[in-house]
């Protein structure tokens, strides 16, 4: 349908006319009809319910009290800890969202480059991480005594003199959880750019050959890349929720709160108000913050990736 | 494309070096050892006795390896109220009843979010980006409400209703079939085919690599669906709570607390096996056919 020509008709014959469009497309709506249902029931409501929150004095236990944005106020200009946390999340981000991203690309795309045995293997060995849930091992690898493997490897090499509090110093906490952090990121990202590689027609890459593409690079930068961008975009915006909501990786290994603030992010400071002391219309503000930055991060991206694309 | 040209290529595989893939394989393998390490010490974890828990310096093996750690954390759960296979069975009919849904729900929105144009498709695309990005700690709060208003709470509903729209995997499936060609649906729609059997009969068979990321994701989170408040009858638990509450006891926690982790990581990685051996053959299968 041509939009200029919509624009000029009357708003009573362009009501008219995407009715029609509704008509036609009844099919598209039946299809789309069990998606959202559910996706209205129990997450549209409950976000829509959700938003108020942040301009509001909630505990939990008396009803909602509006307070404008005072919440705000106080996150801006009085919450040194929030100052701190949007410092470490800032740090978690580059980490977790550039490097990794860059490195799910290339590693997947490495692992595309095998046999195809060695492709499920590899695929299962990078990926695994995201599914194990062993926060117990870190803890027993970083332990601060001698019996923890870090320890007593260094010991052993003589490197360190007597075992380093990995978990507890101020100075190694954000270290150290990074290197968890970025161990558990490739996760969705990764995989969805294998199948995208997966997906990629292997005719493509034959007519390419007889064109003259000589090498890996030009394979990948002539064929590959530019087949891939909705597959880049997924994991673009993967990358940036699990960047920037990053937390319990550190609440489970640091502990809660982490030594002098070192490893508390912006979800661990909206954790604290929320489910420790209750001041949930806080807790929702600082997730409002979040919320916001995240979505400009993922405009950003979106435009560059759109950019490079065409 | 003569067919002795397109052998060529094929077999010259557009200059691509030996050497270049076994240095590939060498720098993959480094890598991936570090990466299966600290599981590797789950697994060893698991197997040690207790005694064994405290040497200096830690051991990268088990010198005496024992099943204790499982036999400890079967003992906890079977001393529980309910028998352990009703907690099996509510987990594998959570898990499948999402997978499954989840995956047909997900396939036909993306479906036509991908490939028709139709009033509202574009603010439904940004609706669903937008929903994944916005975390917010009140939000469980807000569903619980919601779930008190249906009356679901503590039924089987609350644990699998709200799993069934995700909106990841819906992103994952419309950004996939957004590649596909056009012509190929035009083709089917003027051979009078309608949209449920284009969906069905002729993009998903070309989305193979996509759906089985999409079974891994919804399988390895409904795997994990914990209850938590939603669910207070203890027939109605799933395994990971169960699992949790074994990991906390036994002498040997560090030990149990392993073997919890290692018994909930076997079937993700089954699932995960299966859908790439599958992805594979159909690859193969479709090479030939091409």
């Amino acid at each position: 349908m041509d939009l200029a020509a919509v624009g000029k008709r009357s708003k009573k014959e362009n009501r008219r006319l995407t009715w029609l469009a509704v008509k036609q497309n009844k099919e598209c709506y039946f299809m789309l009809f069990p998606f959202m249902i559910f996706f209205l029931i129990f997450t549209i409501i409950p976000v829509v319910m959700s938003v108020p929150m942040g301009f509001t004095d909630f505990n939990m236990v008396q009803l909602p009290k509006f307070v404008g944005l005072s919440n705000f106020y106080t996150l801006f200009l009085s919450d040194k800890i929030f100052m701190t946390s949007i410092r470490v999340t800032l740090v978690f981000a580059i980490f977790t969202g550039p490097i990794s991203y860059v490195l799910c690309f290339v590693l997947a795309w490495l692992i595309n480059e095998l046999h195809p045995k060695l492709k499920t293997i590899f695929t299962l060995v990078f990926y695994a991480p995201s599914m194990a849930n062993i926060y117990t091992i870190w803890q027993i690898i970083f332990s601060g005594d001698s019996y923890g493997y870090m320890n007593s490897i260094l010991l052993n090499l003589g490197i360190i003199s007597s075992p380093v509090q990995w978990l507890t110093d101020s100075s190694t906490i954000l270290g150290v959880t990074i290197v968890v952090q970025m161990w558990i990121s490739l996760g969705a990202g990764f995989l969805a750019l294998r199948a995208g590689f997966q997906n990629i027609d292997r005719s493509q890459y034959e007519a390419g050959a007889i064109e003259g593409i000589k090498n890996r690079w030009q394979e990948l930068i002539y064929i590959t890349i530019p087949s891939m961008g909705p597959q880049l975009m997924f994991a673009a915006v993967m990358q940036i929720v699990s960047s920037f909501t990053a937390g319990t990786v550190a609440q489970n290994l640091v502990g809660f709160p982490s030594t002098d603030y070192k490893a508390h992010t912006i979800m661990t400071h909206a954790y604290d108000y929320g489910w420790v002391r209750y001041e949930m219309g806080y807790a929702s503000a600082i997730c409002m913050v979040l919320f916001v930055a995240m979505y400009v991060c993922n405009r950003l991206i979106s435009k560059v990736l759109s950019k490079y694309m065409d | 494309m003569t067919e002795v040209k397109r052998m060529k290529a094929s077999s010259k595989q557009a200059g691509k070096k030996i050497g270049g893939t076994v240095g590939i394989f060498i720098f993959l393998l480094v890598l991936g050892l570090f990466m299966v390490l600290p599981i590797y010490l789950a697994i060893v974890m698991s197997i040690k006795p207790v005694q064994e828990l405290f040497i200096f310096p830690p051991k990268l093996y088990a010198i005496n390896p024992t099943l204790d750690n499982f036999r400890d954390m079967f003992s906890v759960m079977s001393e529980m109220w309910v028998p352990f296979s009703r907690y099996v069975f509510n987990s594998v009919f959570v898990t499948v009843t999402v997978t499954v849904a989840q995956c047909i729900v997900a396939s036909m929105a993306a479906f036509v979010l991908a490939k028709c144009r139709f009033p509202g498709n574009k603010v439904i695309n940004s609706i669903i980006v937008v929903s994944l990005l916005y975390t917010s700690n009140v939000i469980y709060i807000m569903q619980y409400i919601v779930m008190a208003k249906l009356n679901m709470i503590n039924t089987y509903w609350a644990l699998i209703l709200p799993s069934i729209a995700s909106p990841m995997g819906l992103f994952l499936m419309r950004q996939s079939m957004s590649t596909m060609p056009d012509a190929m649906i035009e083709a089917a729609k003027v051979d009078g085919a309608n949209m449920f059997t284009i969906c069905w009969k002729i993009v998903m068979p070309n989305q193979k690599p996509a759906l089985m990321t999409l079974i891994i994701f919804a399988f390895q989170a409904a795997w994990n669906i914990q209850g938590g408040t939603l669910v207070y009858n203890e027939s109605l638990k799933t395994l990971p709570t169960v699992v949790q509450q074994a990991a906390m006891a036994g002498l040997a926690r560090a030990g149990v607390a392993a073997a919890a982790a290692v018994f909930m990581l076997v079937p993700p990685i089954v699932i995960f096996m299966l859908a790439q051996k599958n992805v594979i053959e159909t690859m193969a299968h479709s090479g030939i056919k091409e």
